[in-house]
């Protein structure tokens, strides 16, 4: 799909430096001439939208370095400080820490549009399981920047999280006391968790730098599922047309996302956490960050401490075998009717996870949890498999310029195209 | 399988099953929903009482900090509050600052220089001295540590009031956490001060507290505080005419306090009307542009 390009430098500096290192081709051929299914709606923006948060995050973050104290007895003063002394520190720490959710928020969209169109079917598996690694990286990410500011909820949020680890038989107590650098979470685990926090968005980036190979490798994946067949005819080139659709997109998300920062900079994240870490009084509830919720609710659905763990981590590690338990060969929800319906009922299921998980694990909610947690894993080890057994699709188009310019454009054979596709 | 037969394009198939979807996702939203508010109802009797919402000058996307009303709150905080709550990361400077309570720079050393403050240098013979605060130093605390404070106070703890305003809330609920969004309703924590400083009562039904030197509050989580009913009409004099009572001190050093945890709301809000509007006529013609460009698409191709 990179295909051979066609930049031809003019210059002869151009051309001295493209025979030596043809960087500007590559740029050329991957983000100008890279041809993009016409027929991409704003759903295909969040790419470029994740993309421009993760380069804003570690902008944000390496400013709000410079001046953060990562020292137990000081950290909280230091945010603190950042807020109050440092030239537009509020804007950089509001910027930062809603920028957190804006990514999530984002990242949510577009895992969801990945489900929706069957992004992840072949030949798209490796892309999706880097992405599915970039997804545990920025939790992992995330949770620890949220210790840092070091306040209540930061930590006891930590307390319960890392606490989960002792629930692996015989290693678990090590790996607590590894994870905390001592015997309580305390001034190391604050220390580990920054070092670590600035660690791994590079680690992020390197994995989307994958992510965007193996995109560029295999064509990105489009409303209808159906593969580019004629480049002229189905594509049209990146630039000026999706790095404007691309543009626009991502100028909506910042009217969003500037909404939080200027006006409610303080509605996603958690009062307690003004409140300086004190290790001897527990908040009357430990909420993690929204973004957390459905995996936490997952977590405390399971009556045993082993088993919740094991339902929360494996509620992340089914996805990465997601490609091969939708068994259906037609990849966009267009033509699923009935994969359609569930796929909405899921994101439902999700939401009441979200909801589930930021309140107290007694009486309905518990139920609750315990039969929306059931249903997320129905969803993909059960519905998913069957789906792709039983279900009547619709005919597919004959390519992409089809769908976008009606079935009597360039004569559709559309119930040939997809005779190999319905195998019920 | 028969409704596809009947259906010839996608457009009038995609609704048709957008519709179904739709229809059972309200179905079982709605059932969840419903058994959810009404457990919602029966444990929301033994919650905390929510405290009446009241009219702030810093809400919403032109909000800011009414100066005189700022200090009024501080006089309250002198005269009042500081015998226990600290106030450690204020500085005397920050009464200068635009935005905020706009003293002059000399209004504000002359209210430094009324306190005594321990010289954070050493001097020669290795001493912290006493001397008159300056510009640069910070409210001096009531008490030098937590245990001194817990001490003193019957085991309870007074909290510093340097974020305090952003350290309290109350539980919105569905929908409200949703409608919030919309209506900028970032007061909780002030309005829940605000309730507290006028909450205190007789108790209902003849409570007696757990243990002794509790006060009943109609507003506190668990409804017994360690906190005595800290003010009473007339105990601080106005020199502006405004009303002293309870009702209106309360009104003014929640907005001290907001002032205190977030001195650059003023700024922040002006700065967001402008990004805003910058973002929001950049989008209009980003789109514009995407749309003329996209328009040779259909022609090009066909």
């Amino acid at each position: 799909m990179q295909g051979h390009s066609t930049y031809r430098p003019t210059g002869g500096v151009a051309k001295w430096l493209e025979d030596r290192l043809p960087i500007v081709g590559l740029v050329h051929s991957s983000a100008v001439a890279y041809p993009v299914p016409r027929n991409l709606n704003y759903l295909w923006t969040f790419g470029g939208i994740l993309t421009f948060m993760l380069v804003a995050q570690i902008l944000t973050g390496v400013v709000l370095v410079m001046h953060y104290v990562p020292d137990a007895t000081k950290a909280f003063e230091s945010v603190e400080k950042i807020m109050r002394d440092v030239n537009y520190g509020w804007l950089l720490r509001y910027l930062h820490a809603n920028g957190a959710s804006m990514f999530f928020i984002a990242v949510y969209i577009h895992m969801f549009r990945g489900m929706y169109y069957g992004s992840y079917k072949a030949p798209r598996e490796v892309l999706w399981i880097l992405g599915v690694i970039i997804f545990l990286l920025m939790m992992a990410t995330a949770f620890m920047g949220y210790v840092l500011p070091w306040g209540q909820m930061s930590f006891w949020g930590a307390t319960v999280i890392t606490n989960l680890f002792s629930a692996i038989p015989i290693v678990g107590p090590s790996i607590v006391t590894w994870l905390w650098g001592g015997f309580s979470v305390d001034d190391a685990t604050l220390k580990h968790f920054f070092s670590l926090h600035y660690l791994l968005p590079f680690v992020i980036a390197g994995v989307v730098g994958l992510h965007i190979w193996a995109l560029h490798h295999v064509g990105q994946n489009n409303p209808d599922g159906v593969e580019i067949k004629d480049i002229r005819k189905d594509t049209v080139p990146f630039t000026p047309y999706a790095t404007l659709k691309d543009g626009v997109g991502l100028v909506f998300f910042l009217i969003f996302f500037a909404y939080f920062v200027f006006y409610i900079p303080n509605y996603l994240g958690h009062a307690d956490n003004y409140i300086k870490a004190n290790p001897l009084v527990t908040p009357a509830h430990i909420v993690p960050e929204w973004y957390f919720l459905p995996f936490y609710a997952i977590l405390r659905a399971i009556p045993s401490k082993l088993g919740g763990v094991i339902a929360m981590f494996g509620a992340i590690a089914v996805l990465f075998v997601l490609p091969w338990l939708d068994r259906s060969k037609v990849r966009s929800a267009k033509y699923r009717p009935l994969f359609k319906q569930f796929f909405w009922v899921f994101v439902a299921v999700a939401v009441l996870l979200g909801w589930l998980g930021s309140k107290p694990p007694e009486g309905v909610y518990v139920t609750l949890s315990r039969l929306a947690t059931a249903y997320y894993f129905i969803h993909f080890l059960v519905i998913l498999p069957l789906l792709g057994t039983f279900e009547k699709t619709k005919p597919l188009p004959a390519s992409i310029a089809d769908s976008v310019l009606g079935s009597s454009y360039g004569g559709a054979h559309a119930a040939a195209a997809a005779a190999p596709e319905t195998r019920g | 399988m028969t409704r596809q037969t009947s259906i010839r394009t996608d457009g009038s198939a995609m609704t048709f099953s957008a519709r179904k979807a739709i229809r059972s996702l309200a179905l079982i939203l709605g059932v969840g929903l419903g058994i959810v508010a009404a457990d919602v109802q029966r444990a929301g009797a033994a919650e905390q009482e929510h405290p009446p919402r009241m009219s702030w000058s810093f809400w919403g996307p032109l909000g800011h900090y009414d100066a005189g009303q700022l200090q009024r709150g501080l006089k309250i905080y002198r005269e009042v509050c500081s015998s226990c709550h600290a106030l450690s990361m204020v500085a005397f400077r920050n009464l200068a600052d635009e935005g905020g309570l706009t003293y002059s720079e000399d209004q504000a050393k002359t209210i430094a220089a009324e306190y005594q403050v321990k010289d954070p240098q050493p001097n020669d013979k290795g001493e912290f001295p006493e001397r008159p605060g300056r510009l640069s130093d910070y409210f001096p605390s009531p008490f030098p540590n937590e245990e001194a404070a817990r001490a003193a106070n019957g085991g309870a703890y007074p909290p510093d009031f340097s974020t305090l305003a952003k350290a309290r809330t109350y539980e919105r609920g569905f929908p409200w956490f949703l409608i919030d969004i919309f209506g900028q309703y970032q007061e909780q924590g002030q309005d829940y001060i605000h309730a507290l400083l006028t909450g205190y009562q007789e108790p209902e039904h003849g409570e007696k507290p757990l243990r002794p030197g509790l006060h009943y509050n109609k507003y506190f989580p668990g409804h017994w505080i360690a906190m005595g009913k800290p003010i009473s009409d007339g105990q601080v004099d106005y020199t502006d005419g405004t009303p002293t009572t309870v009702e209106q001190y309360s009104k003014d050093v929640a907005a001290f306090m907001t002032w205190a945890a977030e001195p650059h709301l003023a700024a922040r809000k002006q700065m967001g009307l402008k990004v805003m509007f910058f973002l929001i006529v950049f989008a209009g013609l980003l789109f514009y542009v995407k749309k003329s460009v996209w328009s040779d698409v259909k022609v090009r191709t066909a």
